[in-house]
């Protein structure tokens, strides 16, 4: 039984990928992932604002109520010298490279062009295999029309590659009118991979207090049919790899995905609620699957439902809209 | 070689050369010497080495007398060693200055001179601390000003390793320790020529060493006692010329030089002063003036003061002098004269043939607590010398009206230079003006030839706080160590200043004002109070306006307008080309911001660019119309006391008081902060009847007592102003006629907004508002004071019909503690507060130094107030460290009186009736109606004493109040309880008697700036734990429920306030010690102060805080004594400490270092939790 499949360049020995999550901020856990199968890992995201953020706000709040009262001038010990940068993720990057084997990827969420260029170059420098570019901004203004939109994104990446020279992957959410061109508007640019899609943060109202409460909602398998879908069509459009994420719970999603045009299956949810051990489980039942149906490898099945292979494309159009439409009638 | 110029003040002048030349430093912080531990601390926490390539130990201990303990068991153990002290440190040391220098052992102790409390306390400066430590045997270094303080540190430890006979160094405290100032800085291979490695040796050799043993500290007796304590003298006798041996040899090395006693003058001088200090530059700056006008007159500037070299002195003196006025900075009363001058007197007296003529010499007090100084004085003191009897004893600076000590001097004499700029910047301590200040020196003093001095002045509260930065730049060093009276450069940083203070005050003729205004350049002027627009036409000032506010906002620089106004000053104040200046203004931005980020330096460039285009000059003709001259200080409703004196104080005019305008023993009237109406908030909270549900939450969080709550006949509404709001009371308490008001004293207001994150409920269609939310202050401010003058009319809540154990009821009692200038949103007033609600009209308060002590007894105004009786608390002072035997003194005095009172009302009940000295005898006080019952019973005794002429009715007279309950409280921070105050308050516990103790928990040492106390949690930086606390907090709780009979509670408002409200109750209650741990949380943490109570929650969420209550009397009902009120642990600690900058500036200074301490502290909380579950839930001991 071959599983082997290949992603950014890599011959992986199979198509289960765990994603950005905490997962990845344990070297132990990692180890267990690798263990467990993993192929790769990506990690989880480095988000620029973030960093700079809580130092921002360190330096605010030790400056609050200085040079105000005659015996109390300052409130903190001077002296420290704070970590302004990604120090810390790349510390964790030069870790997760000693401790496994498999391809370690990278994920960097920027929030200004000087930020994508500075940090995906010292990622690239920490040893990372390669860089998932997590882009992850939803729009909230009326100004900001789609164009600009995607426009930007492809900057973003234009500059990145002449930074770094390992393999780049943007990771994009669904919500694009045209997510093909701007697919290929990528591909032209030199994206090395797609990963599909970025799961978009959903607050909760708390009604009790009456407050709006983040909440993270893990996906369920429902949630494979949207990246099902278009590896069905972007695989039929495009040369870049792609890798499929959530919804990805069992050996039967990571084998949908394949046979749709997907080169990786990116899991998380599973992962978070079962433990690092479940990359063995989904390998088992891809495996057992596999045998029964007298697969002999994953590249036999890739692609071999995608939008061109089928003998139905339109199932993957508005027709099957449709169609769902009047079955329920 | 060009030596390296620095802008540093007096205190880290000292610490740089006590680093440089020690290997152990053991501190203890006390204004105004603190930032010397804290500067030598960082340094060893960066690695920095000493000249010997070593890195020094700082080590703070938990008092001063601590500290000098560990110096002095560090030097006999063979490590040079120094400390950092002032006033009652430098006291709390003298004990051990003793042995030290009995037992001739080197050492460099640096103070920063300040007043020694007496009267009150002051934290500025004199020399009433060092002349206190004089006969300790140490000798004693003064310098003048900030390159002095360096010079004189090293001087002073060369010297002390050759004489052995140990130093004190000292200096100004404030006018030298916080003075900024351009001076040389001396280099390691300078410091490395002066100091003498081979007497460093000598010293180590001296040590205590089993190898070579030897026995110091011997017990001797009458026989041996006084013949061993003369032989130290031939050490003594040789100090004065090792110093000065010492003061040559740093000449040839530095090149500056310096003697034992300094002549400035005239050779021919007839009149001469002596003086040491900073004092002493003022003298020398007058007296060349002087000379320069062909006068003979002047001055020796003494530097080593003891051992007191006669002989050095005298020759100093010129033989012309004919009359001399010695000038102390202390107060001795009862002496005949203070210390310089009997000292001066005696070497005269013992080497008079240097004088054909003796001298006649008189002595003056000048100075103290940093009283002003200036050169119009010296003069005074010259004019006062040129009179047939020149006053002996005098006073100097001040209207002494009642033992007319005082000498008159011309107030507007004046000597400085045209040449030097002189700006005054009147700013908010949160705007950021003396920051911004602190960097134009720096860009002065470091891009220019210029020399530069900055000295800051900042008022007595904690919010709202306006500071004045005095600046001088010039092109001749500087030496004029006093406040700024003529200014060719004024700026005010707010505009409502205009109103309180005489901010034109000081401007020269000409000179160029800078104001920043909210209104445009052409409306500003109409706007400006009456007396500005006169004085801005009379002294003909060149008048710049900016809205630095607005600019700030465009430009994305938020409310920080330093960076504005700083260029604003480039701008136009001619110190340098505009343009050079704006350059250097962006180097220092960029040498600021660079490290923060492209971003932050691009926006503040921003700022100064448009800066440079919104400011603008005012053309003016007339007065013009407008506003007037702005509303009297305070309501002429105000009490004449307040009138006549606080309000002077208010205004900045307190140094224009005579001595007759005050008591002679301190005592001051309370409730004067609502006179104060400070206007200091941009927003306040606004009440929503409709929404409310009265629950009081926001008044029980408000940490200044400006919301109030009142139910009342609605037929007193007939009057009430139109925007008054009222509605009906929730509750069953409330009769149909009665109303319910929510009333904000929004003139008060510090605008924390706490109450409104206490705010339980929302309105329905637009959830973002609640029952009291936010709105601008300035449209409110007359109509809410009306609202507030009626509300203040309606009677007070009566305190029988109110539940007062929960947070509802304890609402509707007055506060007697209001509108204090502790921090907005300050965690520790509330708690205050709520006590002053509970038993506030007989409570009798001991209050430790600290934040407490200053937001609680600070001049101008005080927060302890009064009910409409005329009772409310009263409250003392004693020390930081005495305070629980301090407040046990109350509580004996109270109970013998109540003995004796006792004694004497069975004695006279034949004269005031059985029925009453019975029902006084026997009363039941455990409730508050018994106690008002007794209240009336001893109303009625004192009407009958006033007919009886007996001895023991009057006696009791005097003491009959006694026998209504008092309530002994006795409060102070974490510092006092955990460590300066630990073997005090341990004793009071266990004495079993009745007191009250609150300890305001910040877990740091909050009123001196955030250093680490015994309170500090594991893994929280503070200073002196840059690296993390290592250790756990102390458990004082437990310590204190050790002994079985102690009532203890652990609250935390902002996590349960029932609790907390019930805990006071209880306490308060329990006929026994009883003690309250409350979390305050505080601005040292680092937070978002409005979140305060938010983070109290998550500190009992997280197990870091634990709720309790440990009853003595729950064991006679057969109860566990221990209630925990605190739930398991529900969230990591981490998702507590995070939020705030103690804990999380670690992760991004030593991150793995972080992960361990939060591991730690992650077990310790569990752990805890277990423990205190475990004791709560064991079986009851019977008779525990």
């Amino acid at each position: 039984m071959n599983l082997d499949t290949s992603y950014l360049g890599f011959n992986l020995k199979n198509p289960v990928v765990p994603s950005a999550s905490p997962l990845s901020r344990d070297v132990d856990t990692v180890k267990k992932l690798e263990d467990a199968g993993a192929s790769a890992i990506v990690m989880y995201s480095l988000f620029e604002e973030q960093i700079r953020h809580e130092v921002e706000e360190i330096d605010f709040f030790m400056d609050q109520g200085t040079d105000s009262f005659a015996e109390s001038q300052s409130f903190f010990p001077g002296g420290h010298d704070f970590i302004r940068g990604p120090e810390a993720y790349l510390k964790q990057i030069r870790a997760l490279k000693e401790a496994v084997d498999i391809p370690i990827i990278a994920s960097l969420n920027g929030s200004t062009s000087g930020g994508w260029i500075d940090y995906a170059r010292r990622i690239q420098e920490a040893g990372a295999d390669a860089l998932e570019l997590n882009i992850y901004n939803p729009p909230s203004k009326v100004e900001e029309t789609s164009t600009l939109i995607e426009d930007n994104i492809v900057n973003i990446l234009r500059q990145v590659k002449v930074q770094v020279t390992i393999p780049v992957s943007m990771k994009l959410g669904h919500y694009f009118s045209a997510l093909p061109a701007l697919a290929k508007r990528l591909e032209e640019t030199g994206v090395d991979a797609l990963a599909l899609f970025n799961r978009f943060y959903q607050p909760d109202i708390d009604l009790e207090k009456l407050e709006v409460v983040p909440s993270v909602h893990l996906s369920t398998p429902d949630n494979l049919r949207m990246p099902l879908r278009w590896m069905a069509v972007l695989s039929t459009l495009l040369k870049v790899d792609l890798g499929a994420t959530t919804g990805v719970h069992s050996g039967q999603d990571v084998i949908k995905l394949m046979m749709a045009g997907a080169d990786v299956a990116f899991t998380c949810s599973s992962l978070l609620k079962f433990g690092p051990e479940h990359v063995k489980t989904i390998l088992n039942e891809m495996e057992t699957w596999m045998e029964e149906h007298e697969y002999e490898s994953v590249e036999q099945m890739k692609g071999s439902m995608s939008m061109k292979n089928v003998s139905d494309p339109e199932a993957f159009m508005r027709s099957n809209y449709m169609k769902v439409l009047s079955k329920y009638k | 070689m060009k030596r390296k110029t620095v802008m540093i003040d007096g205190n880290e002048a000292a610490a740089y050369i006590a680093h440089k030349t020690n290997e152990v430093c053991a501190i203890y912080p006390i204004t105004p010497s603190s930032s010397m531990g804290e500067w030598a601390d960082t340094w060893s926490a960066v690695g920095q080495k000493n000249i010997w390539g070593t890195v020094p130990d700082i080590v703070e201990m938990q008092s001063e007398g601590g500290a000098a303990g560990a110096v002095h068991g560090a030097l006999q153990a063979g490590a040079l060693t120094s400390t950092f002290t002032a006033s009652q440190g430098l006291l709390l040391m003298i004990p051990n200055m003793f042995k030290i220098a009995g037992e001739l052992t080197p050492t460099v102790f640096h103070v920063s001179a300040r007043t020694v409390a007496t009267h009150a306390l002051s934290i500025f400066g004199d020399h009433s601390d060092v002349m206190t430590a004089r006969s300790t045997g140490f000798a004693f270094l003064a310098s003048s000003n900030v390159q002095e303080v360096m010079d004189m540190a090293l001087i002073a430890q060369a010297a002390t390793l050759e004489a052995r006979v140990p130093f004190v160094h000292f200096f100004d405290g404030f006018r030298t320790s916080s003075e900024v100032q351009k001076i040389t800085q001396l280099t390691d291979n300078e410091i490395k020529a002066v100091i003498d490695d081979e007497l460093v040796f000598a010293h180590r050799q001296r040590r205590l060493n089993p190898n070579q043993p030897v026995l110091r500290g011997t017990a001797q007796n009458p026989d041996v006692f006084f013949q061993a304590r003369e032989a130290c003298n031939p050490y003594y006798l040789a100090t004065p010329g090792i110093v000065q041996k010492t003061m040559d040899k740093f000449a040839k090395v530095v090149g500056r030089k310096y003697n034992l006693f300094d002549y400035v003058g005239d050779p021919e001088a007839e009149k001469v002063l002596i003086v040491m200090a900073s004092g002493a530059d003022t003298v020398d700056e007058t007296v060349e003036f002087f000379i320069n006008q062909g006068e003979k007159v002047g001055a020796v500037i003494i530097r080593l003061y003891r051992p007191f070299s006669i002989e050095h002195f005298i020759d100093s003196l010129p033989v012309t002098v004919k009359k001399i006025a010695v000038l102390d900075r202390t107060k001795e009363p009862g002496a005949i004269g203070e210390p310089m001058y009997q000292d001066v007197v005696t070497a005269l007296t013992e080497q008079p043939d240097r004088f054909s003529v003796m001298p006649k010499v008189v002595g003056g007090r000048y100075g103290l607590s940093s009283k002003e100084f200036t050169p119009a004085m010296v003069k005074g003191i010259l004019d006062e010398l040129d009179k047939e009897k020149p006053k002996n004893h005098f006073t100097v600076g001040i209207n002494d009206d009642v033992t007319n000590t005082s000498i008159d001097y011309d107030h507007a004499f004046s000597i400085h230079g045209e040449d030097v700029f002189r700006g005054m910047f009147y700013g908010l301590g949160a705007d950021g003006t003396v920051g911004a200040n602190k960097n134009s020196i720096k860009i002065i003093g470091d891009g220019t030839d210029n020399f530069a001095q900055g000295y800051f002045v900042y008022d007595s509260k904690k919010s709202g706080s306006m500071t004045i930065s005095h600046l001088r730049f010039g092109s001749d060093k500087i030496k004029s160590p006093y406040l700024i009276g003529s200014a060719n450069f004024v700026a005010c940083h707010q505009f409502v200043f205009l109103e309180i203070y005489d901010v034109l005050k000081s401007a020269d003729p000409g000179a160029t004002f800078l104001l920043n205004s909210p209104y445009p350049v052409d409306e500003v002027w109409d706007h400006l109070p009456g007396r500005v627009r006169k004085q801005i036409i009379a002294k003909k000032l060149k008048f710049y306006v900016i809205d630095a506010l607005n600019v700030a906002k465009v430009t994305g620089m938020g409310v920080r307008i330093n960076t504005i106004m700083q260029t604003c000053f480039f701008a136009i104040s001619g110190v340098l080309p505009k343009d050079e200046a704006i350059n250097k203004i962006k180097e220092a931005i960029k040498k600021t911001y660079g490290k923060k980020g492209e971003e932050i330096v691009q926006k503040n460039f921003k700022a100064v660019d448009e800066t440079v285009n919104n400011l603008h000059q005012v053309k003016y003709l007339s007065a013009g119309k407008g506003a007037g001259n702005g509303a009297g200080i305070v309501s002429d409703k105000a009490p004449e006391f307040v009138k006549q004196v606080t309000a002077k104080i208010m205004s900045g005019q307190g140094d224009e008081l005579p001595v007759s305008a005050f008591t002679a023993d301190g005592t001051w009237p309370t409730a004067t902060t609502q006179w104060e109406k400070r206007n200091i908030a941009s927003e306040v909270p606004a009440w929503e009847p409709d929404i409310c549900i009265q629950c009081n939450k926001c008044a029980l969080v408000c940490p200044h007592g400006v919301i109030r709550m009142k139910v009342y006949d609605k037929a007193l509404l007939e009057n009430a102003p139109e925007t008054f709001k009222s509605t009906k009371p929730r509750g069953r308490d409330w009769e149909p006629n009665e109303v319910y008001t929510l009333q904000v004293a929004a003139e008060d207001c510090t605008g924390c907004a706490l109450c409104i994150e206490a705010c339980p409920v929302k309105d329905k269609t637009d959830t973002k508002c609640k029952a009291i939310n936010m709105v601008d202050q300035l449209s409110l401010r007359e109509p809410e004071r009306a609202n507030w003058d009626f509300f203040l009319s309606l009677p007070e809540v009566d305190r029988g019909r109110v539940k007062q154990n929960t947070v509802k009821g304890s609402q509707m009692l007055q506060p007697l503690f209001e509108f204090s200038g502790a921090c907005a949103a300050c965690g520790e007033t509330p708690y205050v507060k709520l006590v002053s609600q509970l038993f506030g009209d007989r409570m009798i308060v001991a209050n430790a130094t600290g934040c407490s002590s200053i937001y609680g007894g600070n001049l101008p105004t005080t927060p302890w107030a009064k009910n409409a009786e005329g009772r409310g608390p009263t409250w003392s002072n004693s020390l930081f460290e005495d305070n629980a035997e301090f407040g046990f003194g109350y509580r004996l005095t109270i109970d013998r009186q109540i003995q004796f009172a006792q004694e004497l009302v069975r004695k006279l009940t034949g004269d005031i009736g059985a029925e009453l000295a019975v029902a006084i005898l026997n009363a039941d006080q455990s409730e508050e109606a018994g106690i008002f019952e007794q209240r009336d019973r001893v109303a009625e005794l004192f009407e009958k004493l006033e007919r009886l002429d007996s001895p023991a009715a009057k006696q009791l007279r005097t003491i009959a109040d006694n026998l209504v309950k008092k309530s002994v409280w006795i409060m102070g921070g974490d510092g006092w309880a955990y460590d300066i105050g630990f073997g005090g308050l341990d004793h009071v516990l266990a004495s079993g008697r009745n007191v009250n103790i609150l300890v305001l928990d910040t877990e740091v040492y909050s009123n001196t700036g955030g250093q680490a106390s015994k309170a500090t949690p594991l893994g929280s930086v503070a200073k002196f734990a840059a690296a993390g606390k290592s250790s756990n907090k102390k458990d004082l709780g437990m310590m204190a429920m050790n002994y079985g009979n102690v009532y203890v509670a652990q609250v935390a408002m902002g996590a349960s306030d029932a609790q907390t409200v019930r805990a006071f109750m209880e306490a308060e209650s329990y006929n026994g010690p009883s003690l309250i741990i409350a979390y305050s949380h505080c601005i040292a943490h680092g937070i978002n102060m409005v979140l305060g109570m938010n983070q109290q929650k998550l500190a009992v969420d997280s197990g870091h805080w634990i709720l309790y209550r440990y009853d003595p009397r729950l064991a006679d009902e057969g109860k566990n004594q221990l209630k925990l009120d605190s739930k398991k642990p529900t969230i990591d600690l981490k998702d507590y400490i995070y939020n705030e900058t103690r804990y999380k500036m670690l992760t991004k200074s030593m991150p793995d270092r972080a992960e361990k301490l939060l591991g730690e502290a992650q077990k310790a909380a569990v752990k805890r939790y277990e423990t205190y579950y475990q004791l709560a839930n064991a079986p009851a001991k019977a008779g525990d």
